[in-house]
């Protein structure tokens, strides 16, 4: 089967890291444009070296060629992907998009994808969602979660302009994925910035409300921790550096947690260092979730009627 | 150092968000309303009122509180005449949604707290207290952990955001006397006249009310503290001796010693369920540079992983995790239990 061509749109850290995992970690797909604002950006000059088709001119620029990609991974912001989600669209492109703007539904590729019908324009929640949302889903699928809590914790480094001034975007986005995604009633996010030196490795801890039962040892307890190892053996498929930094631990029913138990969670997500560090966890699992998305879709269009796009 | 004659500082008290660690953030509205009475009747011109861990603090993490902080701050607006009711709230954990939800009920001081490298997080919600009309303040927490220059330009991007008195925060007690004065200099000499300088003190190393000295003496304007230094760690400095040694100094504070005195004997004191002390883990956590706030976690990890409280402290220190990362203690007492070696 012929690779299916993307565009990257964003040529920061996030869209070059992108850049660099599609060409070494995807089965299905191919880098055939970039497009950026800023002539200058590092991004723009290692995908040129690499031979693909640069522009700083924006999405109309890329709208504009003979050949459109079948896939555009949006690495922009909110406010741009609001705009430019129609274009894509009309075009009958496949939009997977990293920033917040959820214009399509979120998506975690080992929890939802299958379940979603309508995949032409998908969000990738954020860093933490990704990390976070498998683990309250596998829990969710052996007992109801009132309620899940998650901290994460980022180098400082690793934290660019466009996270430091929408933190607010960032809780609340990933809270409500919890709940979308994951399963729980209720959600919550955390995040921290750290600027340790050296940095520090993303963390991510995952708090689930649990029924009293499931906190004592038995049966629905092994199911949980099961169910939990299952979700981390999926991602660690394509986000090598994901790992449980301790085993689960179980903490009894509380009357202040409404008599429930509690399950916590600790992961640490190295990254690939495919562009920044592997300290920037963070950045590798949105991207690794993003290339992912796009091979599994990519199986799906060539399964039904090639070169008609899913859900259009 | 400056001469103390002439010099006046606002104390904030912070008893009601501070103290509400060391009450594993139980304060009822009855607690609220006392508290507040008596500060009031002292003449202690801003209260300030929130889960220990700010605004959006009630978690799983953190603890959750008895009773909703907003129901503890509506309680305390109510009652209080004179005083302004503050609330802190930390970006990554609380939002501009629970900060509308306080000057909803009635809050008019927003104190915005990041760590002390990470100012550029706030932005937004001092622009937005801003444009409630609510008074600002910044919070530079774990100052210790910067230079008093880069403290400075931190300082710097909280006021341009529209912070009115940036505070160097000692979040862990880890500040010794020229270690605060020479912080505050530096904020004075860079802010100006744009925005107010301020101190936060902890009692882990026993300096809160010394290094306040030497705050107001540097040029800060506004001072924290808490009655009975209740409040994280080894608690704050305590409100009822700052007004003490500050009228000794000369230092004008415009509160009543009496009544803050008082206030801390007859209303706190019969409240408590526990003292504030400097003790082995409390004094390691000035020593190793901690927040303050881990304490409680850290002793309740010790007793379900049979790993000492101190150690699990001094292993935090190491690994330089920062406010808001109580999450990493469990972690560290799981692989200290286990022998294994500590990232």
């Amino acid at each position: 089967m012929a690779k299916k061509t993307a565009a990257i749109v964003g040529s920061g850290n996030i869209g070059t890291d992108l850049m660099f995992k599609i060409m070494r970690r995807s089965k299905n797909l191919e880098v055939k444009y970039m497009i950026g604002v800023d002539p200058a950006s590092d991004g723009l000059a290692r995908a040129a070296r690499l031979g693909i088709s640069t522009s700083a001119e924006g999405v109309d620029w890329l709208l504009a060629q003979d050949e459109l990609p079948d896939f555009v991974f949006e690495c922009t912001s909110a406010k741009a992907h609001e705009a430019n989600a129609p274009k894509y669209k009309a075009a009958g492109i496949h939009a997977i998009d990293l920033t917040p703007a959820a214009v399509g539904p979120y998506l975690c590729p080992v929890v939802n994808l299958d379940a979603l019908e309508d995949v032409l324009n998908v969000n990738m929640i954020t860093c933490a969602g990704q990390a976070t949302t498998p683990i309250v889903a596998a829990i969710s699928t052996v007992v109801p979660v009132d309620y899940a809590e998650i901290v994460a914790s980022i180098a400082s480094k690793s934290a660019g302009p466009g996270t430091r001034a929408n933190v607010d975007e960032f809780t609340e986005t990933t809270a409500k994925a919890l709940e979308e995604v994951g399963g729980a009633k209720r959600g919550k996010a955390i995040i921290i910035i750290n600027p340790v030196e050296p940095p520090m490795i993303m963390r991510n801890t995952i708090y689930a409300a649990i029924p009293a039962q499931a906190a004592e040892a038995g049966n629905l307890q092994d199911k949980i921790r099961a169910a939990i190892d299952e979700a981390v053996a999926k991602i660690q498929d394509y986000v090598p550096g994901y790992s449980l930094r301790v085993e689960p631990q179980f903490d009894a029913a509380r009357e202040d947690w409404n008599g429930n138990g509690r399950v916590g969670v600790w992961v640490q997500v190295k990254g690939a260092a495919d562009y920044l560090p592997e300290y920037a966890g963070n950045l590798d699992i949105i991207t690794a979730a993003a290339t992912r998305t796009a091979d599994l879709l990519a199986d799906r269009m060539d399964a039904v009627t090639p070169s008609t796009p899913v859900g259009a | 150092m400056t001469e103390t004659q002439n010099l006046s500082v606002r104390l904030t008290d912070t008893t009601l968000r501070d103290g509400s660690h060391a009450m594993s953030h139980k304060f009822t509205e009855a607690h609220v309303r006392s508290v507040v009475r008596a500060l009031d009747d002292a003449k202690v011109e801003v209260i300030e009122v929130t889960h220990g861990d700010g605004l959006g603090g009630s978690s799983f993490n953190y603890g959750f509180s008895l009773t909703p902080e907003l129901d503890l701050v509506r309680t305390a607006v109510d009652e209080a005449r004179n005083a302004k009711i503050a609330v802190l709230m930390l970006p990554g954990l609380g939002t501009i949604h629970d900060l509308n939800q306080a000057h909803d009920a009635g809050a008019s001081v927003a104190r915005i707290a990041t760590h002390s490298t990470e100012a550029d997080v706030s932005i937004q919600h001092f622009q937005h207290a801003r444009k409630l009309g609510m008074e600002t303040v910044g919070f530079l927490m774990l100052s210790h952990r910067t230079t008093p220059e880069h403290l400075a330009k931190q300082a710097r991007i909280m006021a341009d955001a529209g912070c009115q008195c940036v505070y160097v925060v000692d979040s862990a007690g880890a500040l010794i006397l020229e270690d605060v004065s020479d912080r505050v200099s530096a904020l004075v000499a860079e802010l100006g006249s744009d925005a107010q300088v301020g101190f936060h003190g902890h009692q882990n190393l026993s300096f809160g009310v010394a290094n306040s000295v030497y705050a107001a003496r540097a040029g800060a304007k506004q001072i924290d503290g808490t009655l009975l230094a209740l409040g994280a760690g080894a608690g704050n400095s305590p409100t009822e001796v700052l007004a003490a040694a500050f009228e000794r100094l000369g230092i004008h504070t415009g509160v009543d010693v009496h009544g803050v005195m008082a206030a801390a004997e007859d209303v706190v004191k019969p409240i408590i369920t526990r003292m504030p002390i400097m003790d082995r883990a409390s004094i390691m956590q000035g020593y190793a540079g901690v927040y303050s706030s881990f304490l409680i976690h850290a002793e309740r990890a010790a007793e379900r992983y049979g790993v000492p409280a101190w150690q699990i402290l001094e292993e935090i220190g190491k690994a330089g995790y920062v406010g808001g990362q109580e999450d990493m203690i469990v972690d560290v007492a799981v692989q200290l239990a286990s022998g294994a070696r500590v990232a």
